[in-house]
C-alpha cells in the first residue's frame, strides 16, 4: 500500500497510477451494484468449471499415464506442448473453435490438465511400494488400498497441484475473458475499463480478481487439509540390521 | 504342507540370494529360520507371504493360506490410529483388543508419529496377530523392544500359535526359544541350511 501511494504520488496521474483512495471508493461504488455481483458470480461460475473439470482430467491422465506406457508415449509430449504454449495462442486459436461463453473455462481447463497431471503422476510413482505390499499382504481388496493407501498418500501432491492450479485458472480464465470478452465477465470489463481509460477501475477489478484467487486458494487449501493427515513418517527399520533386500 | 523346492530367486542377476535352496514346512506350528543379518531369510518369508515369485524351482502349499506378517519395517499407515491401523479387517474390535493385549490400551487413538518405536513395532505385532491367519509371517518382529516387552508379546504369540504355521525369521536365539519353535539354522547368500 505505502509502494502504491508514493508510486502515485510520484507519477501525480491518475490515468497511469491513481491513488488507493480513488480505487477504494471506486471498488466501493463498484460493489454497491447488482452488476458487479453478476460479473463476479459468472466469472467465478466459468473459471471454476474449467478449474474442476481440470482437476478431474489431470488426475485421469496421471493415471493413465503411469499405468500404461503407450499412453504415456502418446499423451505425456501433448501435455508438455500444452503446458509450455502461451495462453494468448491457446485463446486465439480456440477463439475459432469454442463459442465466446465457454472459452474462458476452456482455457482454464487448458492451463489446469498439464499441472494436475505433472503433480499427481510424481505423486503415483512415489507410491510407497512397501505399503502397497502390506495391503497384499493383508488382502486389503482394490477398494481398502484406494481408500486407505492409495488415496491418503496423494492427498499432498493433489493439494499441491489444486492450489497452483487455482491460481493459473485465474490468471488464465480472466486472460482469456479480456480477449474473448464474454457478457458479464470481469475481463470484459477489465477490456471496458481500458478502452475507456477508467484507470481505477482497471486497478479496482484487478483486485476483486486477487481477492477472489486468494479466498478460493484458501478455501481449498483447508478443505484439503482438512482431509489430510500428518506428513508420511519415513520407513525404517524397526531395529537390527537389515537382511538381504533389494 | 508348503515346501520350496530348487528355488532360485535374485534381485539382481550377479548376486543370487536363493540358488537351489529347498525347505519343508509343517502343516502347523512354529519354525525359526535362524542365522546371520543378509543370509536371505527376508527373501524366503517374501516368497512365502506371496511378494516374490522364484526364478526357478517350485513352491507348492501355500494355495489358499491365508497369509499375515510383521515385516522388518513396521510398515504402519502414517494417517491411521493405532486402532485404525491394528484393523485390517472390517472389525476394530480384534485389533484394539490385541493393541490392549500388548500394552497399547493408553494410545489407541495415536498415529505412528505420536508413538516411540516400540510402540510402533507393537502395533504392527497386534496388527498382525488380528488378522485372521492361516500362516503367520514374523520378520525379526522383536527388534526394538526391550526384554520383558518381547517376552510378554512373545507369550502372546505362542498362545495362538496352535493352529496355523508360524514361520519366525532372526538371528537371535532366544527369540526363537520364546516362541518354542523348531530351528532351522542358515547361512549364505545364496541362502542354504545348515546341518
Amino acid at each position: 500500500m505505502g509502494v502504491w501511494q508514493l508510486a502515485s504520488v510520484l507519477v501525480g496521474q491518475e490515468l497511469l497510477v491513481p491513488a488507493p483512495a480513488v480505487v477504494g471508493a471506486t471498488l466501493l461504488g463498484m460493489a454497491a451494484t447488482p452488476g458487479f455481483w453478476a460479473v463476479t458470480g459468472w466469472s467465478l461460475l466459468r473459471i471454476l468449471a474449467g478449474f474442476i473439470a481440470g482437476v478431474v482430467a489431470g488426475c485421469g491422465a496421471a493415471a493413465l499415464t503411469t499405468r500404461f506406457r503407450l499412453v504415456d508415449a502418446v499423451l505425456s509430449p501433448a501435455l508438455r506442448v500444452v503446458r509450455a504454449a502461451p495462453v494468448a495462442s491457446f485463446v486465439i486459436l480456440a477463439l475459432v473453435w469454442i463459442p465466446t461463453g465457454r472459452l474462458p473455462a476452456f482455457i482454464a481447463f487448458t492451463m489446469v490438465v498439464p499441472v494436475v497431471w505433472d503433480t499427481v503422476a510424481e505423486g503415483l510413482r512415489r507410491q510407497d511400494r512397501a505399503l502397497l505390499e502390506l495391503a497384499t499382504v493383508f488382502r486389503f481388496g482394490w477398494w481398502q488400498t484406494v481408500r486407505r493407501v492409495r488415496i491418503p498418500s496423494l492427498l499432498p501432491y493433489l493439494s499441491t497441484a489444486a492450489a497452483t492450479g487455482m491460481g493459473l485458472a485465474w490468471k488464465s480464465g480472466i486472460a482469456a475473458e479480456v480477449i474473448a470478452r464474454p457478457p458479464l465477465s470481469i475481463g470484459g470489463q477489465l477490456q471496458d475499463a481500458k478502452v475507456y481509460l477508467d484507470t481505477p477501475a482497471v486497478f479496482a477489478w484487478t483486485i476483486t480478481a486477487v481477492a477472489l484467487s486468494l479466498a478460493l486458494e484458501r478455501l481449498l487449501r483447508r478443505l484439503l487439509g482438512r482431509w489430510n493427515g500428518p506428513a508420511p513418517e519415513r520407513l525404517e527399520p524397526a531395529g537390527g540390521p537389515g537382511d538381504a533386500r533389494p | 504342507m508348503p515346501v520350496l523346492e530348487s528355488v532360485d530367486f535374485a534381485y539382481r542377476a550377479d548376486r543370487p540370494v536363493l540358488r537351489g535352496f529347498s525347505l519343508a514346512l509343517p502343516e502347523t506350528g512354529t519354525v525359526c529360520l535362524l542365522g546371520p543379518s543378509g543370509c536371505g531369510k527376508t527373501t524366503v518369508l517374501r516368497v512365502l507371504a506371496g511378494l516374490e515369485t522364484v526364478q526357478a524351482g517350485t513352491v507348492s502349499g501355500l494355495a489358499g493360506r491365508r497369509v499375515s506378517m510383521v515385516f522388518q519395517e513396521n510398515r504402519l499407515l502414517p494417517w491411521e490410529t493405532a486402532r485404525q491401523n491394528a484393523s485390517t479387517r472390517d472389525d476394530a474390535g480384534t485389533g484394539a483388543a490385541w493393541l490392549q493385549a500388548l500394552g497399547l490400551g493408553d494410545s489407541l487413538d495415536r498415529r505412528p508419529g505420536e508413538l516411540s518405536g516400540g510402540m510402533a513395532r507393537r502395533v504392527a505385532i497386534a496388527r498382525a496377530l488380528a488378522a485372521p491367519s492361516d500362516l503367520l509371517l514374523l520378520d525379526e518382529p522383536f527388534a526394538g523392544l526391550d526384554e520383558p516387552t518381547w517376552q510378554d508379546a512373545a507369550r502372546r504369540i505362542a498362545a495362538v500359535g496352535a493352529h496355523r504355521l508360524t514361520v519366525l525369521v532372526t538371528h537371535v536365539p532366544d527369540h526363537a526359544a520364546a516362541l518354542g519353535a523348531a530351528i532351522v539354522r542358515l547361512d549364505g547368500p545364496p541362502l542354504r541350511v545348515v546341518s
